[in-house]
């Protein structure tokens, strides 16, 4: 199946022109002291029942809502948060964007993201700062860059980008990594995609919530699911803290806590809850301008637009929901950064935080129907989902709204446990303490 | 952090400990196909208290059983796991 091209979708048009930011709105607003800037969506107040009803006010749960509306008209549409907008894993990720995956599937699924990125503050009237200024992975031996050569031919097979790149062409991007011959990790080269980078995650859930709720969707913040209604096998409705909402569909978006909240519902999922931490330095100048990341290491870097050192390392290793990480695992990732940036030792560390992320059993996320009707599930992204935020939102929107997969979320249904079809990327099974 | 008490070798950080799987994820080798699937690939993940393998890995080596609850990291019973329980 090829790529779909052209999958940017809607216009800026969406926002009346006494709203839509702009240059123009600023300069006006600076004239009168900018106190003419009202709330970017309403705090709505659940209705009794709506067309679909959104389980999660993350970013991909805002974006499904934001597609349902401005692609298939669907506006009778709740998103109900149990906090707040924006609050768990959309603010607590590293912000990485790239569509460089190993296999087909995950290429196809994470190219159409991409390409919804790159067109994105547009579309939203918002700047979510999408940054394309590289993600690079770094082999550190032969049979590194044997196996990033072989992945850089699968990407440009499938219309991706990837740049292999050589010692010299490494060390002219980054200089700050450690070239010596006695570096813990020796640098070989590296394979880079040009088009991956960052975006500021609060911006992009601020967004996608403006957005959607100047179409009419309802975003109820403080509003917890506590359990489902039900007649016979099909799902009818959500109970929750602010009351019963009855709903045509109820599509459960809240990786992280999938697990907890298909159990609700009565169903198990292929899906463990594991804790994942990141971290981040003391704001510095300019020093890494690209997405810094191993073949043979789980270590990521980049630097903030307001100049901090954001890195992170391997989840936690066993099941939590504490929403805190071992100090050990996050030592080892920091050893691991400062190896491969000895100029890293220097900064001090301002933050450090942790999400739970939704460890599905393949590695890959699930998005699709559960055992009962009307009732479905987009979760089990791991610890990468960010990247996916658009391209989740539109596809679980079509999903929604046609009652049919879209073909590129068509192999990430749950039925594939069952039938081994899993999309296993890092082929360990079902361990998610391994991954 | 959890400080883990190994039946064998008394409290020890949780470093030395690596989780394997839950209780009920261990499949038989005459389980029929759907039973051993849906231990394999569905999890109760409960935010609260689960029965865990976790095996004293720089230690003693020993398999352990862990009721721990995973929102709040208590743990509230370890007992040793044998060779009756593993496949």
């Amino acid at each position: 199946m090829p790529l779909t091209h052209g999958v940017v979708t809607g216009t800026a048009s969406h926002f009346p022109a006494k709203s839509r930011y702009s240059a123009l709105a600023l300069l006006r607003g600076a004239l009168g002291g900018h106190r003419h800037w009202g709330r970017a969506w309403r705090a709505a107040e659940p209705k009794p029942s709506y067309d679909v009803v959104i389980i999660g006010g993350g970013a991909h749960g805002l974006a499904t809502a934001y597609y349902l509306a401005s692609q298939h008209g669907i506006r009778r549409v709740a998103v109900v948060e149990k906090g707040w907008i924006g609050g768990g894993n959309t603010g607590r990720n590293t912000t990485i964007v790239r569509s460089n995956y190993r296999q087909a599937p995950l290429q196809r699924l994470l190219e159409h993201s991409l390409r919804l990125w790159e067109g994105l503050s547009d579309e939203l009237n918002y700047n979510v700062m999408f940054s394309p200024r590289g993600a690079l992975f770094l082999g550190h031996s032969d049979a590194d860059m044997t196996r990033l050569a072989e992945r850089g031919d699968s990407l440009r097979a499938m219309g991706i980008d990837a740049e292999l790149m050589s010692v010299d062409a490494v060390r002219r991007l980054v200089p700050l990594l450690d070239f010596s011959r006695a570096a813990r990790w020796p640098i070989a080269g590296g394979l880079i995609q040009h088009r991956g980078g960052t975006a500021r995650h609060d911006a992009v859930a601020w967004g996608y919530a403006r957005a959607a709720d100047n179409l009419g969707v309802d975003i109820i913040e403080n509003c917890e699911v506590i359990g489902f209604t039900r007649e016979g096998d099909a799902v009818t409705g959500i109970e929750t803290t602010r009351g019963r909402i009855a709903a045509g569909k109820v599509a459960i978006c809240v990786a992280g806590n999938s697990g907890h909240v298909a159990g609700l519902a009565g169903v198990r999922l292929p899906i463990e809850s594991h804790t994942l931490q990141a971290y981040v330095t003391e704001p510095v100048k300019p020093m890494i301008d690209t997405v810094i990341m191993s073949q043979s290491l789980h270590c990521y870097i980049s630097q903030s637009d307001k100049g901090g050192i954001v890195a992170g390392g391997d989840p936690d290793g066993f099941p939590s929901y504490a929403q805190r990480g071992q100090p050990v695992r996050l030592e080892h990732a920091i050893a691991q950064a400062i190896a491969l940036v000895p100029a890293l030792s220097r900064l001090r560390m301002v933050r450090c935080w942790s999400g739970v992320t939704d460890m599905s059993f393949d590695g890959s996320p699930i998005i699709g129907d559960l055992p009962l009707r009307n009732l479905h599930l987009n979760g089990g992204w791991c610890y990468g989902g960010f990247k996916a935020t658009p391209g989740s939102g539109h596809l679980y929107a079509y999903h929604l709204a046609t009652g049919q997969p879209h073909p590129i979320a068509a192999p990430f249904d749950l039925a594939r446990f069952a039938q081994g079809r899993t999309i296993d990327e890092a082929g360990v099974g079902p361990m998610p303490q391994h991954r | 952090m959890m400080l883990i008490h190994c039946p064998h070798c008394g409290p020890r950080a949780q470093e030395e400990f690596t989780y394997e799987r839950t209780r009920d994820s261990v499949v038989q080798l005459d389980q029929a196909p759907d039973v051993a699937m849906a231990a394999l690939y569905s999890r109760t993940n409960p935010r609260g208290e689960e029965n865990e393998i976790w095996r004293h890995t720089l230690g003693c080596r020993g398999w352990l059983e862990l009721r721990r609850d995973r929102m709040s990291h208590a743990i509230v019973a370890v007992r040793p796991l044998g060779v009756q329980v593993l496949p």
